[in-house]
């Protein structure tokens, strides 16, 4: 007997009995006998519960997470608070034991809370409408791109600034490759997309113009002239951004967005290696009844009491099947709610404090690297919570010497951009402390 | 029911012909078959479309049914009020037309269905 | 009516703290060009810390999941989500660690990683585990565009047709489209499996694959697989599992030795990690050897004992998402496979198909049985007499809120009118089977004395039936401040 598994063995016979079979190996005599696997699963050895929780330490204590090391690694995952409501709330077991909402009636915690999710994601990217989430920044960018792909009679052109995460750029290229698109990659100039060469390649085969702002590079993009560029040819324009620097950056949608998507895992939810992290989507009326995944609206039962439910579903996979344009099924409405409640502790006046203590945080760090003489500020842009430097030695090098201190140095930027062989992409969050960051410098300028 | 006058396809769509001009709807047994209808897709003015052609689609709650043109030609006219109203076709599906088509070819009217083949053909799909 | 948190805000209430600092604090305006600054702020909503605990704490009391009751969502898997795994999948060792710190200080993770890949791979009878897409979906898209480059490294670019039965998931034929193939269906035969004469009639040098529950969206086992796998791979096509189903097989039989080139598991339903409300799950995927090549970057590998990732791999589908998996899950379902073994899994098979046969044998003299007499892990049943006298499928569903529990899955598959999909897993006791089927046959009895009392129902959930149309006509997706202005 297992503990998952309530059956008795007087149980059993009891059941079998019922059915008329002679015993439960029966059941499984549909099976072709030549495919029946007939030994035993070569696994590892079955553990008790306290075997289990041993191991799992044993190999948790082998990895340095960001409460052994000060954290200065950024690069599209980033190492935020988390306030403690956040988990408390999300362990409710009503929420993350419920599959997706398909029965109003017995969901309306789960579908308030995404409206709710919609209606903050909606209100900081200053867009019409969102849906309930995706899986990450990465594949809701390449949502985006396929919808304005669809949408855009005959024209099949997607321009892709280089300034957009090269992890999201490779999954737009594989999400694209299915389809008739050609994506042609925007070099930057002086940390920011090439807007001379945009808009020389921006064209009536165009169908989107896809810019990330704050970019790769923590450079706030001129999204206005991105946006006036790719609607003078008619092409929608995308926008990937970080949700906080919107607290004190300007709304997307006053730049002319017509999708604004990206990864909001900074919000309320932890690194977790990569995943699982969280997309938002938001876009205008015009496309709502296009976007991908759920989407939570609001109406009333015969009695007139508010309710919420699943809403514009003929858009989706289950319905449309192989006319859908997105084949998505479940989100990563857990991750939504963590961020829900996080942005509902941060509210109105929180969500501009912490947008403006990270660029001041970062603001602080690059001056105090650069003082050093070691690094120099590799673009003169203004930036959020993350920078570019120019390294007089091998960042790698750098980050060796950093990591035996118990720092987690910056991004090596050599992995993407070959051109950048000395690059040190620096993030700093409100986490950090001016003790960390003089310390981050002291030790990153030089042996001592 | 169905009318005299109408020509009806096989995707359930009719057309009532004007000289060389069709207006173009779904028929009472299509809309009885999709239920509240909660959103009409209309097609773009001045686009052409060709004969069994997907040109745009009709929602209801839980479904999606393209509308498929019965014939070939430019679309000179869509019924914008669908796009506030599309209960408007539960109601009367014959009155709320969703686009009017000059024909680039008359001669497919051919081979549409009269009123009478029409509802034998309705008895055997269902 | 629960209020929105919006409407529970005040001006100046704060639940939010920052760090104190020494370290100079510029504005705004001090650091970024005026035009591109915000100039109102985002109305979030203004709270304490215990108004966010009692909002959200009161929105979770209007809230299923299967710690609340019974959960026999078919094709979804709802089985008892060990606590353990929430436990572990929390060490900060786990939670706290960043995608790109140095392999050294991660070999905990890939190790995992490296682990749970052999386990899988195991369990399914296939060479290579990838481990990379977020879900069921994205697994789909990925080990389709395995296939498509496949036929495309062989020269065979013509190949660009996949086969789905009429009773597949709506992700299949979805997930095809959209990694540019062309769908061909194929039809059920009255035995609810995929017709083998019509499958013949399809396959061709066109052929990419066929995709392929099994048990199928039915509960069914198809019978003819091996020859069915024989049709595909004859005429040079591959053969896709989607493991939706794999509840029924663990340890009985494995889609590598069925004749499967491709797999998919949905981790968030054969290994228990939690369905989050919709997401995140995990939907890793599984390839005979020839494959390999072709998976998502980065893979695992080990070498003397250390674990690193590679992303030398030229012929590579490139990435389906940012980084490496939906870890934290990857952790829960290890956990799982560890604290079942071999034959704990073979068991959880054994008891999820008896429990599902059980069901069936104790409601078919009440509602039509569609396709045979034996099921696999899941069943389905159709309302079509109980519509005739009064009410449909739709209003079983509902009536079954009444006394509490969370409604099968209805309208699917859609080749049987009026179905429920009834999947109890092997969580369930055989008391609550028993309550279940009672209610279920009673409800039947309410139909033929009173249909209208059904239809009406649910009578007691804190909302009722919700006008859907209204929703779909005239959509309100967020709240509108400016009827309530903070």
């Amino acid at each position: 007997m297992h503990k998952y598994i309530p059956n008795t063995s007087e149980e059993i016979k009891e059941m079998i009995d019922r059915i008329g079979v002679a015993s439960v190996d029966e059941l499984f005599s549909t099976i072709p006998d030549e495919i029946r696997f007939k030994g035993k699963l070569n696994l590892p050895k079955k553990m008790t519960e306290q075997e289990l929780d041993k191991y799992m330490r044993e190999l948790a204590a082998m990895n340095s997470s960001t409460d052994d090391l000060i954290c200065f690694l950024g690069a599209g995952a980033y190492d935020h608070y988390i306030p403690s409501v956040v988990n408390a709330l999300t362990s409710r077991s009503e929420f993350y034991t419920a599959y997706t909402p398909y029965q109003a009636e017995i969901s309306q915690g789960v579908l308030q809370a995404i409206f709710e999710f919609q209606t903050m994601v909606s209100e900081i990217t200053g867009m019409d409408a969102a849906n309930a989430s995706m899986y990450d920044g990465s594949s809701s960018t390449a949502e985006a791109c396929s919808i304005a792909l669809v949408n855009a009679h005959k024209r099949n052109r997607i321009l892709v600034s280089e300034g957009l995460h090269p992890e999201t750029r490779k999954v737009i290229h594989t999400y694209m490759s299915g389809r008739d698109a050609v994506i042609v990659e925007i070099p930057l100039k002086d940390g920011e997309t090439d807007y001379d060469e945009l808009a020389l390649l921006c064209d009536d085969a165009t169908a989107a113009v896809c810019i990330q702002s704050p970019n790769f590079f923590g450079i706030v993009e001129d999204m206005d002239k991105a946006g006036e560029i790719a609607h003078a040819n008619n092409a929608a324009f995308i926008v990937n951004t970080d949700l906080i620097a919107l607290g004190i950056l300007k709304p997307p949608s006053e730049s002319g967005a017509d999708f604004v998507v990206g990864e909001a895992q900074g919000l309320g939810n932890p690194l977790s290696f990569g995943g699982p992290h969280l997309g938002f989507f938001a876009t205008t009326n015009k496309y709502l009844r296009k976007m991908p995944g759920r989407i939570v609206g609001e109406t009333n039962d015969a009695e007139g009491r508010r309710g919420y439910v699943l809403t514009l579903q003929a858009r989706e996979q289950h319905i449309r099947r192989e006319k859908a344009t997105s084949n998505i099924c479940s989100n990563h409405a857990l991750n939504a709610l963590a961020a829900t409640i996080y942005m509902s502790v941060l509210g109105k006046k929180g969500l501009q404090e912490l947008a403006l203590r990270c660029a001041n945080n970062a603001r602080y760090a690059s001056e105090k690297l650069v003082e050093t003489g070691k690094f120099h500020l590799k673009y003169n842009k203004p930036f959020f919570k993350e920078f570019l430097l120019e390294a007089e030695e091998d960042p790698s090098e750098i980050n060796k010497r950093l990591l035996e201190s118990g720092i987690l140095g910056g991004y090596e930027t050599k992995r993407c951009y070959p051109g950048l062989q000395k690059g040190w992409l620096v993030a700093v969050t409100e986490r950090r402390t001016k003790a960390e960051i003089d310390d981050l410098a002291k030790k990153a300028g030089g042996k001592s | 029911m169905a009318n005299a006058e109408r020509r009806y396809s096989k995707d359930h769509e009719w057309v009532r012909v004007e000289g060389n001009e069709a207006y173009i709807g779904i028929t009472e047994f299509a809309q009885d078959q999709l239920g509240d209808i909660v959103y009409v897709e209309l097609p773009e003015v001045s686009s052409s479309v060709e004969k069994d052609e997907v040109v745009c689609a009709v929602e209801s709650v839980k479904t999606a049914a393209d509308i498929i043109s019965p014939v070939s030609g430019t679309v000179i006219a869509i019924n914008e009020e669908l796009a506030d109203q599309p209960e408007m076709i539960n109601e009367d599906p014959y009155s709320a037309w969703i686009m009017q088509i000059e024909l680039s070819d008359p001669t497919e009217l051919g081979e549409l269905m009269n009123a009478a083949e029409y509802a034998t053909y309705c008895e055997n799909e269902e | 009516m629960s209020k929105l948190i919006f409407e529970i805000s005040r001006k100046d209430r704060r639940a939010f703290e920052l760090l104190s600092t020494r370290i100079e604090q510029k504005k705004a305006e001090e650091l970024f060009p005026e035009r591109y600054l915000r100039k109102e702020p985002a109305r979030l909503p203004e709270v304490s810390e215990l108004d966010v605990v009692r909002h959200f704490t009161e929105l979770s009391t209007r809230n299923f999941g299967v710690d609340s009751g019974f959960y026999p969502l078919g094709s979804c898997t709802m089985k008892y989500n060990p606590k353990i795994n929430e436990k572990v999948a929390s060490y900060s060792g786990f939670a706290n660690i960043h995608p790109y710190q140095p392999e050294s200080t991660v070999q905990g993770a890939l190790r995992l990683m490296y682990e749970l890949s052999g386990s899988l791979a195991e369990i399914t009878g296939m060479d290579k585990i990838s481990l990379q897409p977020s879900a069921g979906a994205q697994g789909e898209m990925a080990g389709l565009m395995v296939i498509k480059k496949y036929h495309e490294k062989m020269g065979e670019y013509q190949r660009n047709k996949i086969i789905c039965p009429d009773s597949a998931h709506g992700t299949n034929p979805a997930s095809a489209a959209i990694s540019g193939f062309d769908i061909l269906q194929v039809k059920s035969n009255e035995r609810g499996m995929v017709d083998v004469d019509e499958l013949k009639r399809l396959v061709g040098s066109d052929t990419a694959g066929l995709m392929l529950t099994n048990p199928n969206t039915l509960g069914l086992f198809e019978e003819d697989i091996v020859e069915i796998a024989s049709i595909i791979h004859k005429a040079g096509g591959l053969l896709y599992y989607d493991g939706a189903n794999a509840n029924a097989i663990l340890g009985k039989s494995r889609p590598g030795d069925m004749g499967f080139d491709v797999v998919h598991l949905n981790l968030h339903k054969t290994f228990t990690t939690p369905h989050g409300g919709g997401g995140p799950g995990a939907g890793p995927i599984g390839v005979k050897e020839f494959l390999y090549p072709f998976v998502s970057v980065p893979v695992i590998e080990e070498k003397d004992g250390t674990y690193y990732l590679d992303y030398n791999r030229p012929d590579s589908i490139g990435k389906v998402k940012a980084f490496y998996g939906n870890f934290l899950i990857l952790v829960r379902a290890y956990a799982y496979i560890l604290s079942m073994g071999a034959e704990g899994l073979a068991d959880v098979s054994s008891n999820a198909v008896l429990n599902a046969n059980y069901m069936l044998s104790r409601l078919k003299d009440v509602y039509d049985v569609p396709f045979g007499e034996r099921c696999m892990h899941e069943f389905v049943i159709s309302g079509e007499k109980q519509k005739k006298m009064g009410a449909s499928t739709i209003s079983i569903a509902k009536r079954l809120l009444d006394y509490g529990y969370h409604p099968p899955t209805i309208y699917f598959p859609l080749v049987v009118k009026e179905a429920m999909m009834i999947e109890p897993t092997e969580a369930e006791s055989m008391e609550t089977l028993d309550e279940f089927i009672a209610v279920l046959r009673k409800i039947n009895d309410e139909i033929e004395d009173n249909p209208e009392e059904v239809n009406h129902s649910p009578h007691t959930t804190v909302v009722g039936r919700l006008d859907e149309v209204k929703a779909a006509r005239t959509p309100v997706v967020k709240y509108s401040f400016e009827n309530n202005d903070q």
